[in-house]
């Protein structure tokens, strides 16, 4: 099975909460999917689980969204594959806390 | 030389504010957490190096972390909060039924004789154990399920589980209160649970003396005379003689009986303090004058606070949470505002002094005294 080295940027919080400085790089297989991805994230970061899905649905959290390639990818299913430049490392994903106040 | 360590949960971090016994040169550690509200920290009686706090997001839920080293260094703990079985419903604010869902947690309360063990009230209302230090949480839901909770329903601040109070002479012995539902106690361990709110009368319901549904804010007790309990309602301060049995009200001689937080002195069991706030609408003290009301007698006279307290121009709150007191043999009190400010007292409320002025809003305030 082949393999995408896929990169995130996180919010500043998700960062510091994950002590990372920049990108995250995970491995996954094909299709590189949103769900897959961050399957991958939470499991070489397990203190994310739960800051970005539901720990037991899996459903985002209201106000974290996916971006890539200047698409919003939050409401895809987690099974809807990457955009090519994403999987193949071109473009990171990017996970974004919504603007909001507070 | 003896000390004492502040822990203060802020809307955007925590602060730890450190000083010797003498308590009038601080030292300002934060924020930790930046960015996170902090609804709660808190220290193992046991092992004073030992601390959690509870920081939460609106965009990143609740995170758990845990210090070994006196909150120099801190680490992630388990934040999974799964309520046992399918939770049901409860009453929303228009009267239909909403799901049980967890949003954050309000209050953490260490065991008393074991370090490895606490208590996380949360909400939406429920009470949760760790036996391992805050790795994983599991809750109790007898509480939840004691046959009250689908009428449950939120106060403004939504329907949190804020006070555990454990009894240091029987430790089946635990009490919740919940707001807006009351105040509950369990003598199994926290098995089965009893409502405790006779005597409660809140004008605000339909039923103004109901078994449940009084909108309780803060409950304090002495460890040396825990049968005493002490309630800051929505309205209303109260006392209990017998467990929370029966309650009678002790809020004459306050310019308002409404207010947050309430507090037992460390070492006299019968000096109890009060913030009083102007009403449920007007979240500041009364002619904008910061004032602590102390009682000698067991709430039967009550006597105002003001020295080294903002005495014009006033308009702050003070959380449920956002009072506490010191062990030392000249009881310190601590007062964190919702402008920012926490004030100290070394002599049990007599002076007091600003530690900071500036930080964020603060939600709690708790005191480790060290030795």
């Amino acid at each position: 099975m082949s393999t995408h080295t896929v990169r995130i940027a996180l919010p500043t919080h998700l960062r510091r909460l994950a002590r990372v400085d920049g990108e995250v790089l995970v491995h996954v297989g094909t299709p590189a999917t949103l769900g897959a991805v961050l399957d991958a994230l939470e499991a070489s970061h397990p203190v994310l689980r739960g800051a970005i899905r539901d720990h037991a649905t899996l459903r985002r959290r209201p106000f974290v969204r996916f971006f890539a390639c200047e698409e919003d990818l939050s409401h895809e299913p987690a099974g809807t594959p990457l955009p090519a430049r994403v999987a193949t490392g071109a473009e990171p994903l990017l996970v974004v806390g919504a603007m909001a106040g507070g | 030389m003896a000390g004492v360590r502040v822990l203060v949960g802020t809307r955007k971090g925590a602060f730890l504010l450190t000083a010797d016994g003498a308590r009038r040169e601080w030292t300002v550690h934060g924020p930790l957490f930046a960015g996170w509200e902090v609804y709660h920290l808190a220290g193992s009686p046991m092992d004073p190096d030992r601390i959690w706090a509870a920081p939460s997001s609106g965009w990143f839920g609740q995170q758990m972390h845990r210090s070994d080293d006196g909150g120099a260094t801190w680490n992630p703990v388990g934040n999974e909060f799964r309520y046992a079985g399918v939770p049901g419903t409860h009453q929303w604010y228009d009267g239909t039924q909403h799901p049980w869902e967890f949003a954050r947690v309000w209050h953490l309360e260490p065991s008393l004789t074991d370090p490895d063990l606490l208590y996380a009230g949360v909400e939406d209302a429920a009470l949760f154990r760790s036996a391992d230090a805050g790795a994983t949480w599991q809750e109790l839901p007898g509480l939840r399920e004691h046959g009250s909770g689908p009428s449950w329903q939120p106060g403004a601040g939504g329907l949190c589980l804020h006070t555990v109070l454990l009894d240091p002479t029987d430790p089946q012995r635990i009490y919740a209160a919940v707001s807006a539902a009351g105040a509950f106690r369990s003598d199994d361990g926290a098995v089965s649970w009893q409502a405790i709110n006779k005597g409660l009368v809140s004008e605000g319901i339909p039923d103004a003396d109901a078994e449940v549904g009084h909108c309780v804010h803060k409950l304090a007790m002495h460890p040396s005379r825990p049968e005493v309990l002490y309630m800051q309602k929505h309205w209303d301060v109260m006392r209990s003689d017998d467990a929370g049995a029966s309650w009678y009200d002790i809020g004459d001689g306050l310019p308002s009986d409404f207010g947050f937080p309430i507090a037992v002195h460390a070492h006299e069991p019968d000096t109890v303090y009060v913030v009083p706030i102007t009403s449920d609408s007007e979240h500041f003290p009364p002619d904008g004058r910061l004032r602590v009301y102390r009682s000698r007698a067991g709430g039967r006279e009550w006597e105002p606070l003001t020295a080294g307290l903002p005495q014009e121009n006033c308009y702050v709150n003070v959380l449920r949470d956002a009072m506490a007191v010191d062990e030392l043999d000249a009881c310190g009190l601590y007062v964190g505002t919702t402008g920012g400010q926490v004030y100290a007292s070394a002599d049990a409320g007599d002076t007091w002094a600003p530690i900071v002025r500036d930080l964020p809003a603060v939600l709690s305030v708790e005191v480790q005294t060290l030795p």
